[in-house]
């Protein structure tokens, strides 16, 4: 009985989940995260270097007690950096339990895009950042593109990952 | 119904797989006992006896069919030997079919442990171990003995035949110890036990595992039997005491027709009285754990947030009393609150760390398994000698620790001890000898695994680093301790034919990453002929460490107190410069190698001049050198946190940091890696 109940709670959360989206402007470009990965928003917090480490991760930050790594999305997509002032923002999302803190210049609210209004993002194998969209949602302030969580810590990163949790466990 | 098991049966879930993990170690035990003293000794058959008579009733009752049709059979093998004595075994085949069972049942252990269903086919292995049994019975044919068969269901399963006239009928009461749960197991175990001498069983609760209320009704009037046997009261009496988790025992003769008239016998029995027979019980069974009521079991979880949370206190504290609002002000009475504070906290922390601490013995006497077993595959005869079997380490420590000593143990028999011929051509002892041993050394633990093998050779690990492109400077400039290293890198493997044990090119550098992962290092020394040691260097606990705190630029940098020597102020006079323009400090006529922090973490400082920052002299088990730093901040326990693992994918661990903390200020600081930092930059 309780285990239905708790189904039903777990069915009801992912419906009130799902088609929403987190949106966030780089420049003039908005962007849009589902929002099952969010789990929360800070303003920019001192950031600690870490050596050795791409460009575009800008390093740790502590976050209440949790220390957490930052990418500069900027970077990430190859855009100029800017510098941070008190609209940027850092979008903590958590894949896989692993939480990674998302600089972006601002965030801008929470849509709802119907499944219907998502189209898949047109085919350039070439771009940088195509590689990281999932689909291109319509809404009537304009088009958003929509950022597949999963594979903003890139393909080949979190292969890396796994393969070395993999290796961890082989010995 | 299985899956119902899994979902509401938990407790009795984990107490199974705790129970028999605990068996499976205890036999492994008496297993290896017997063959290294090449005997068997009726105390030996009879704690196999029980091992797997108890395995089969609590497998049989939470289903596993497959654990108890396998421990059946094993039970029938040496209920065979103990009844028969027979002593002249072929102890190697014996013991071989134990092992087996062993790993078989550890494996369908593991799988229940994931949440799967246990469904390895033990149909195979049951026939070895029958077809053992009917050898041993062709030898000893004299007497027939009859097995038990397999009984399908759980009720009513003790033959009601075999009613001899010189039975009598008893009536018994057992009630159980307070908190042994699973009361009707342990009454099922009781009645498997006592299934051979006694006959006509009747009991309450009739059904012991479909009535869901059974172990409550036993809780409240006790198991409740009536029964015939031919053996007397005070037998049938020592035997129910002596049953597990068993507190105390009412048992009545009745006067029976059958029976010539003897007087009712009418005691209770009450365990406390009779405490050296518990201790001996204690010794002998690891159940009886719970019978120590000063011991309780945690879950490890607990430990981990409390743990965490202790750690979250120290922050707290030094965010509260070095709090820069107060800084400047003269708080006499904070102060000494704040003393008291600090002084309590310090005491939490050592008691939450020294319930986290366990001996490292056990981890260390599970390798004596993996030697026999590679002893036999490999056709080597190698004894293992443990010490430093008390030494003490973080629990988490010791769960990192099995895998790689098991490839290092595995690693030392298979490329180390040559053949028993090779070993007497070179006039060693044809017995080699691999050594295990723990010493705690204040802030370290190091264990050390040592082998008198052939040693290695260092021609054959550069000429193997080469071709597989993993030398980075030409082999002539190589220490023997850079080229023994190089076994530690990812795709590398000297052994040329690949065996089941070691040698797949996945080795030792898993073995590096998992003895980092716990703040550790590790070492090789070796000598030709004489053989390979390994150093594993850990810390004694992961969580809190003493810290100095230095700034450069606006970093500020943590490092573990324990490896400071020294901090000074350079003299210009005592700066030398070698060839390569790679900076030196000359302090009390020794030489020591000067890293700059600023440097080798690209940081922006404004004090670039030797003379005008400060030098800490750090130690490393190898040298000392001097870190060049702004200034000194001062010192304070910190909380060390694991680098996150999506940085892990980078090489910030060989980059010179072993984690994180955060200061009471809310900020983080960098735990610099001490001997990380001279390997990569000196």
């Amino acid at each position: 009985m309780t285990q239905n109940n708790e189904e039903k709670v777990e069915i009801q959360e992912e419906d009130t989940q799902k088609g929403r989206y987190l949106t966030f402007k780089l420049g003039d470009e908005v962007f849009g995260l589902e929002i099952k990965y969010v789990t929360e928003i800070v303003g920019i917090q001192p950031i600690t270097n870490i050596p050795e480490v791409p460009n575009y991760v800008k390093g740790i930050i502590n976050l209440r007690g949790k220390i957490i790594p930052v990418i500069d999305v900027r970077v990430k997509f190859k855009k100029e950096p800017i510098e941070y002032d008190e609209r940027t923002c850092i979008i903590v999302i958590d894949i896989d339990d692993m939480s990674v803190g998302l600089i972006v210049d601002n965030v801008s609210e929470v849509v709802t895009i119907k499944e219907d209004d998502v189209v898949p993002p047109p085919s350039y194998k070439t771009g940088f950042q195509n590689r990281y969209i999932k689909g291109v949602g319509k809404s009537k302030d304009g088009v958003k593109l929509l950022l597949d969580c999963n594979k903003l810590l890139t393909n080949e990163e979190k292969q890396n990952i796994n393969e070395i949790e993999l290796r961890g466990r082989q010995i | 119904m299985t899956d119902d098991f899994n979902t509401y049966s938990e407790p009795m879930l984990e107490m199974f797989m705790f129970e028999t993990n605990q068996s499976m170690e205890q036999l492994e035990e008496i297993l290896l006992n017997i063959e290294g003293n090449s005997t068997i000794t009726d105390d030996d058959i009879n704690e196999v006896f029980r091992i797997m008579h108890t395995i089969k009733g609590s497998s049989s009752m939470m289903m596993f069919n497959n654990i108890s049709k396998i421990t059946h059979s094993l039970e029938d093998l040496f209920y065979f030997i103990r009844e028969k004595k027979i002593y002249d075994l072929d102890l190697t085949r014996l013991s071989d079919l134990v092992f087996s069972t062993i790993d078989f049942i550890s494996f369908e252990i593991s799988k229940i442990e994931k949440g799967n269903e246990p469904d390895g086919d033990e149909s195979q292995l049951t026939s070895n171990i029958k077809d053992y049994l009917d050898s041993i019975k062709n030898d000893h044919p004299d007497q027939e003995i009859i097995l038990s068969e397999d009984e399908g269901n759980h009720e009513n399963f003790i033959s009601k035949e075999n009613v001899s006239p010189n039975s009598n009928e008893f009536i018994a009461k057992i009630f159980f110890q307070e908190d042994c749960k699973m009361e009707n197991m342990r009454a099922f175990t009781l009645l498997r036990d006592l299934e051979e001498i006694i006959s006509e069983v009747s009991h309450t609760p009739k059904d012991l595992f479909d009535d869901e209320e059974a172990a409550d009704k036993i809780i409240e009037d006790g198991f409740n039997m009536v029964f015939r046997s031919e053996e007397d009261y005070d037998k049938l009496l020592d035997l129910l005491k002596d049953g597990m988790f068993v507190e105390s025992v009412e048992l009545e003769e009745v006067e029976d027709k059958k029976a010539k008239s003897e007087e009712i016998k009418k005691k209770k029995v009450d365990l406390e009285e009779q405490k050296k027979k518990t201790i001996n019980e204690t010794l002998k069974n690891p159940f009886s754990l719970n019978k120590n009521k000063n011991i309780i079991s945690v879950n490890v979880e607990k430990m981990d947030m409390l743990m965490d949370l202790v750690g979250e206190i120290v922050i707290t504290e030094s965010m509260v009393t070095k709090n820069p609002e107060i800084q400047n002000l003269e708080l006499e009475n904070f102060d000494k609150a704040s003393r008291q504070l600090r002084k309590l906290n310090n005491e939490l922390q050592d008691i939450v760390m020294s319930i986290r601490m366990i001996q490292i013995g056990p981890t260390f006497h599970k390798m004596h398994r993996i030697v026999r077993d590679m002893n036999k595959q490999l056709d080597k005869n190698t004894r293992l000698e443990i010490s430093g079997e008390e030494t003490e380490v973080d629990k988490n420590i010791i769960d990192t620790l099995g895998e790689p000593l098991m490839h290092l143990i595995r690693n030392s028999l298979d490329h180390g001890i040559e053949s028993t011929e090779e070993r007497i051509a070179k006039g060693k002892d044809e017995k080699g000898l691999v050594s295990l041993d723990a010493v705690n050394t204040g802030g370290d633990v190091i264990i050390t695994i040592k082998d008198d093998g052939k040693g290695l050779n260092r021609e054959k690990l550069l000429e193997k680093a080469s071709k597989n492109n993993l030398l980075t400077k030409s082999p002539e400039d190589m220490s023997d301790k850079e080229v023994f290293s190089l076994i530690l890198l990812p795709g590398f493997s000297t052994k040329d034919d690949v065996t089941e044990y070691s040698g797949r090119g996945v080795g030792m550098d898993v073995v590096k990453k998992s003895i980092e992962k716990v703040g550790g290092n590790i070492q090789i020394e070796s000598e030709k002929d004489v053989g390979t040691t390994i150093n594993i260097k850990i810390p004694l606990t992961l969580a809190i460490i003493d810290g100095m705190k230095i700034s450069v630029g606006d970093s500020i940098f943590t490092v573990p107190t324990n490896t400071i020597k020294e901090s000074f102020k350079a003299k210009k006079e005592d700066l030398i410069k070698d060839t390569s323009g790679k900076e030196m400090i000359l302090i009390r006529e020794d030489v020591y190698p000067v890293v700059r922090l600023h440097e080798i973490f690209n940081l922006k400082s404004e004090k670039t001049s030797l003379l005008e920052g400060i030098l800490v002299m750090v130690e490393t088990e190898e040298s000392n050198y001097c870190l060049f730093a702004d200034e000194i901040l001062g010192e304070q326990q910190v909380v060390v946190k694991p680098i996150p693992g999506y940085l892990m994918q980078y090489t910030v661990k060989d980059s010179g940091v072993a984690g994180c903390a955060i200061l009471g200020n809310a900020d983080i600081s960098l735990i610099l890696d001490i001997s990380g930092i001279s390997n990569k930059y000196i």
